[in-house]
């Protein structure tokens, strides 16, 4: 768009890229994509960041990954910062005490011109953690139940400020899976302000500050708080010690329940139009009304995306799948978000445990989050996944996809139906 | 970009919540250029059959739907991904205005770079229009952007809010980076005070 007007990215250094979207899985070699449209796109991408001087890491480097892995990995994103992708799930980068919100192609071509963007404040909504989460209950569990409270349009033109005791005590990659799928509450933003995890965590990494640098950013960043007596617009309380593992069963993430529960009845509908809704759901998931949860058999199970595919994830996930052979009939794979975590997965043996337990251990990359690149789910069939977007045809043409914790994954990948990982958990 | 005042104009109700951006457009057609009939994949999956026949029972298939260049949709139309291809698939399609009680932020954002008007009315407002529509397939939706308000035929003129700037992007068809080019001194003075 750019190159049609004329006008050059003002500030190429404060812009950066990595291919995600449509890239293969089964090797780092973009001719290997069997889409020509896409691997056009691929390559001009290549050629237009070069060009413009803009920083990007290729195929072939092995720092590439998932923009909303990559990005918080690398030290890029960091506290007070204003940061915008053409992507929803921008909302990630909120975790780390930045302002963090996706932009359609157009925006991202005024930002790179100008960089600037023309905004509207929107409202504030906080949530507010309180209590302890199980064993076995994580921040995907937080994030599905409170969209199920608030419904799929509960944050629709608010940011979301996530505090409380419960943020306090989740890990910053804990914290990403929440602001991440804050867009799936209908929230553009999910934001947490930075503490001494967030300062932990960003410390070192290659574009984090050194040395003064350094001291000098965080005493700017520990004033980056809300202020005691601020007002928001809405304000939302959940305990999260009353929670179980959640798992989705219709076409919206709000359709999400505990999976020690049922598919719901049309008779508890809230009204007709919900009924509608969940009567369409039903036909396309293939589901008996009040069939217990863990009742529902699946075909594969993914393990991905830049919800749930950080080191964390992985580990969680693998020590269900450690001693255990993947069900018979279900192919399960493992995309890591990004090289760095592949690596360091492979140095702790991750890779090991899950390719002896018969999943596909496979490159970085969006994959079969939303099956651009070839990579899906075929019609009819059932997943178990990690991701975000449970949408009809979301993973490919008449996929049915079940969302969940990369642990919760794990387990039904290991039983070949949806299973409350914490049976398993209490049986070593 | 193509300027938008006003029109009168056949509409298709869309009669469910949470139309997610994947059935607006799925994913499959997003590496397309610009020149792509992006109006053939409006609603693909839910539009047509894998042979490429038409679904009968689908909104956009019955008389008066093709040519309507108004949607009147329910709660959170347009969520989910920021795909800008899905304001391009329903301008492709012909449609200038859509009409709901809440939409995706940042479809509305990318609709109001391509002339596409989103206009947000009480619940109860949009749930009377949908179900005119449904009884009376053609009835004309008359929009007014000018004067800010919707209305049926022999109903109430029904007033929206709109944001300021977005108004003047659709009624003058601005060139949003030329406009913002243009107060380039004040970027400048900023950059020269922003230390991050
Ligand atoms: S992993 Fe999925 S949700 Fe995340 S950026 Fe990639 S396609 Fe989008």
């Amino acid at each position: 768009m750019l190159r049609q007007k004329g006008v050059k990215p003002r500030a190429p250094l404060r812009a950066f890229g990595t291919p995600d979207h449509y890239i293969p899985t089964t090797s780092r070699d973009l001719m290997d994509m069997q889409d020509a449209e896409a691997r056009q796109m691929a390559i001009a991408l290549q050629n237009d960041t070069a060009a413009a001087g803009i920083p990007f890491f290729g195929l072939n480097d092995p720092r590439q990954g998932i923009i909303h892995v990559v990005a918080p990995e690398q030290g890029m994103s960091r506290p007070g910062m204003l940061i915008v992708c053409g992507d929803s799930h921008t909302s990630t980068h909120g975790a780390l005490g930045a302002l963090a919100f996706g932009i359609g192609a157009s925006e991202v071509a005024h930002v790179l011109a100008t960089q600037t963007l023309w905004q509207r404040k929107p409202r504030s909504m906080r949530v507010t953690l309180t209590g302890k989460l199980g064993p076995g209950v994580v921040a995907k569990d937080i994030i599905l139940a409170l969209i199920a409270k608030i419904s799929a349009a509960g944050a629709s033109g608010y940011a979301v400020e996530y505090a409380g005791p419960a943020i306090d005590a989740l890990t910053v990659e804990g914290r990403m899976t929440l602001c991440n799928m804050t867009i799936e509450a209908g929230g553009r933003a999910g934001m947490i302000a930075p503490d001494e995890a967030t300062f932990a965590y960003i410390e070192g990494r290659p574009y984090a500050p050194k040395g003064a640098d350094w001291d000098k950013a965080v005493a700017a960043w520990r004033r980056l708080k809300t202020d005691t007596d601020a007002v928001f617009d809405r304000e939302i309380a959940l305990d999260v010690s009353t929670l179980s593992p959640m798992v989705t069963w219709g076409n919206s993430p709000e359709a999400a329940a505990p999976i020690t529960g049922r598919v719901p009845l049309l008779e508890e509908a809230a009204n007709a139009e919900k009924r509608g809704v969940m009567e369409r759901a039903f036909a396309y998931m293939g589901l008996t009304p009040g069939m217990p949860l863990t009742d529902i058999a699946i075909d594969r199970v993914f393990i991905g995306s830049c919800t749930n595919a950080r080191i964390e994830d992985l580990q969680s996930a693998a020590a269900v799948v450690r001693g255990r052979k993947v069900a018979e009939g279900v192919e399960a794979w493992v995309v890591p978000g990004s090289g760095l975590v592949k690596a360091e997965a492979e140095k702790l043996g991750l890779d090991q445990v899950f390719k002896e337990a018969g999943f596909q251990w496979r490159e970085a990359g969006c994959s079969m989050c939303l099956a651009t690149n070839g990579d899906k789910l075929l019609p009819g069939q059932r997943a178990a996944s990690t991701t975000n977007r449970n949408f009809v045809g979301r993973q490919g043409p008449g996929s049915r996809t079940h969302l969940m914790s990369p642990a919760m994954a794990a387990a039904a990948a290991v039983t070949g139906h949806l299973t409350d990982v914490r049976d398993l958990m209490g049986e070593r | 970009m193509e300027p938008f005042r006003k029109l009168t104009a056949h509409a298709v109700p869309i009669d469910q919540p949470n139309v997610d951006t994947d059935q607006i457009i799925p994913a499959r057609f997003l590496q397309k250029p610009r020149s792509a009939p992006f109006g053939d994949f409006l609603f693909r999956d839910v539009r047509f059959n894998a042979d490429g026949s038409e679904k009968p029972e689908f909104v956009l298939n019955a008389p008066f739907r093709r040519e309507a260049k108004v949607v009147v949709a329910e709660d959170n139309f347009a969520c989910g991904s920021s795909r800008e291809q899905a304001v391009w698939a329903l301008y492709d399609f012909g449609v200038r205005v859509v009409i709901a009680p809440s939409l995706g932020d940042i479809f509305s954002a990318n609709a109001s770079k391509n002339g596409l008007l989103t206009i947000v009315l009480p619940a109860p407002v949009v749930r009377g229009m949908i179900d005119a529509l449904k009884a009376e397939p053609d009835l004309e939706i008359a929009v007014d952007l000018e004067n800010q308000t919707v209305s049926l035929p022999n109903g109430p003129a029904h007033g929206f809010e709109i944001d300021p700037y977005r108004k003047r992007l659709l009624l003058e068809g601005l060139d949003e980076i030329s406009f913002t080019l243009g107060q380039l001194d004040k970027i400048e003075a900023f950059e020269k005070t922003y230390a991050g």
